[in-house]
């Protein structure tokens, strides 16, 4: 428990953090719509500006756009310079199902090495436009691309299709999924041989995990007789995230920030939920809706209060998982920005405060590493620890509360 | 912001649709066996150390026994030793009382015959003696009675002897 509280004592201080950087990140990202309105505006009322003068205001970097440009989800995967990497779209639009590639968004590449994006007429006949990773329904008069937005106002007016897209954060939880059926399956195989066997090679790599979660994890906070119904679960989860946790620090991989993506780790807690009310046994419903030995007037205040945390421990759970790896991304992102920053008044001053940064980032990096694990272990950790006050039988009122 | 922390139908539907089958093939194809046979392992080291446990207690007693054997058989062959010892000193001395026996028989019957001998050599001294005194005497008594005087002077000797007798 001791170790429990000091991780939690860490988060917090991390998500602060975390928060800080987020607020600036957003007034970056508030200063990049102005700049491009601005720029599209200019572009699009006066004719003859001079193209040298609008590419040199768009050259002004925008740490912020960067930073949420490899953070958020997005349609197709960004390796390095102009290597990318298309996925396919899929949308359900009234009745229609319509799957192409996102390449069919490609519009070359502007001066800066950017992706330029154009509106795409599917074989249905309705067009779509990749507008900032949303797909929408082009309002058919302008395909002239971001000025006419912006001039119109369109963003509300679009009508937005169901988007089923194997987006970048669906991939590469596809790509996790498959790597850890087979990793676990080629494992698995070795201890069919029998219990006899000495382990070896890769088990003996994923042995010690699993013993963790069976033995620091499971059997502490549910107890001996019931975790092994809940091992499949918490083992599944606990490697998942970690190893989508891993996938997004592997720089120049398209920068996947899977457990960053708030669907992803809201499915995750939902199962979470959804097991611990479906285990959840008449002590624990009974301790929710009417805690004994409590008079009535306080029962009032305190049943909601308990209700609502039903809903709150595995909000929490979420919000943590996707704040932290988001946090640790945009801190690593922010020290690439600041020596891109200098770097474009000078290089001396980029190349002074890249010692520094880089020097930084490899500590965040490690930093990174273990948050990596042991976000993986708070959410495992803390889906058993509800999972053991669902399925609890007797009262421990000293330790309970 | 907006990509962010806005929530996506179709990444909710994915994710949950590959969570879930990643869940039960694992559950089914790894978990399942893994965990089955990590609990046979273990089960099967705690026996393996209660065997061994009960091997060494085995040859602890095995030790102990074997000790007390030779313990007993070295007993048995003091004891041996002491008889057999015993014996012989039974024996020689046996021996030697029977060796003094015999040599006392030996001395005893000896001298007996000494005695016998002794004996039977003075009885035959006697006799000779006697023959010879006997011889003696007849000659003196032939020599002696041939003379009347001396005749008469014997016969009052002897008569005086007789009386002096």
């Amino acid at each position: 428990m001791h170790f429990v509280q000091n991780t939690v004592g860490i988060m917090r201080s991390y998500l602060m953090l975390a928060l800080m950087i987020c607020g600036v990140v957003a007034y970056g990202q508030h200063d990049t719509h102005t700049v491009h309105e601005h720029t599209s505006k200019d572009t699009a009322s006066v004719a003859n500006v001079s193209h040298e003068e609008v590419a040199q205001e768009e050259e002004k970097f925008n740490p912020g756009a960067m930073i949420m440009h490899h953070i958020s989800d997005a349609h197709q995967i960004h390796f390095i310079g102009k290597i990318y990497m298309p996925l396919p779209v899929i949308l359900w639009n009234h009745g229609h199902l319509e799957v192409f590639m996102s390449s069919a968004f490609w519009n070359g590449f502007d001066e800066k090495g950017e992706l330029q994006f154009k509106p795409y007429t599917a074989s249905s006949g309705t067009t779509y436009e990749n507008h900032h990773e949303s797909i929408v329904v082009s309002s058919g008069e302008s395909h002239e691309g971001h000025g006419a937005h912006a001039e119109h106002g369109a963003e509300v007016a679009h009508e937005k299709p169901m988007d089923f897209s194997i987006t970048k954060s669906v991939f590469g939880m596809l790509f996790i999924i498959v790597l850890m059926v087979i990793i676990f399956r080629s494992v698995a195989a070795r201890y069919r041989e029998g219990a006899n066997k000495a382990p070896t090679g890769l088990q003996n790599a994923i042995e010690p995990f699993i013993l963790f979660v069976r033995d620091e994890v499971a059997i502490p906070s549910i107890g001996k007789k019931k975790a092994a119904s809940f091992m499949p679960f918490l083992l599944t989860v606990f490697f998942f995230i970690w190893m989508c946790n891993m996938l997004g620090l592997i720089p120049f991989l398209g920068g996947f920030n899977i457990t960053g993506t708030l669907s992803i780790t809201l499915v995750l807690a939902t199962l979470v939920f959804i097991i611990t009310s479906i285990n959840g046994n008449a002590h624990y419903w009974g301790h929710i809706f009417w805690p004994p030995g409590i008079p009535f007037g306080i029962k009032l205040i305190l049943v909601p209060i308990e209700a609502l945390s039903i809903f709150i421990k595995p909000t929490v759970l979420m919000i943590r998982l996707t704040a932290n790896i988001t946090a640790g991304h945009i801190i690593i992102l922010a020290f690439v920005g600041l020596v891109l920053l200098f770097g474009q008044n000078s290089a001396i001053a980029g190349y002074g405060v890249g010692v520094g940064a880089v020097l930084f980032m490899i500590f965040m990096f490690f930093i990174e590493l273990l948050v990596a694990f042991l976000q993986a272990y708070v959410f495992t950790l803390l889906a058993a620890l509800y999972f053991g006050d669902a399925t609890q039988e007797h009262h421990h009122e000293e330790d309970h509360h | 912001m907006e990509g962010l922390l806005s929530v996506s139908v179709g990444t909710v539907f994915w994710a949950s649709i590959a969570f879930i089958s990643v869940l039960l093939i694992l559950k089914k194809m790894a978990w399942g066996p893994i965990l089955q046979t990590l609990e046979e392992r273990e089960q099967g080291i705690a026996n393996a150390l209660k065997q061994a446990e009960l091997a060494k207690e085995e040859m602890a007693s095995l030790k102990s026994g074997n000790e007390q054997l030779l313990k007993e058989a070295r007993e048995e062959r003091e004891l041996i030793l002491k008889e057999a010892k015993e014996m012989g000193d039974k024996m020689r001395s046996e021996a030697k009382e029977r060796a003094a026996r015999e040599a006392a028989q030996l001395l005893a019957n000896a001298q007996r015959e000494i005695e016998t001998q002794k004996k039977a050599a003075i009885e035959e001294l006697k006799n000779q003696v006697a023959t010879l005194s006997i011889e003696i005497a007849e000659k003196l008594v032939k020599d002696n009675l041939s003379d009347a005087e001396k005749q008469s002077a014997l016969n009052s000797k002897l008569i005086q002897d007789l009386k002096a007798n």
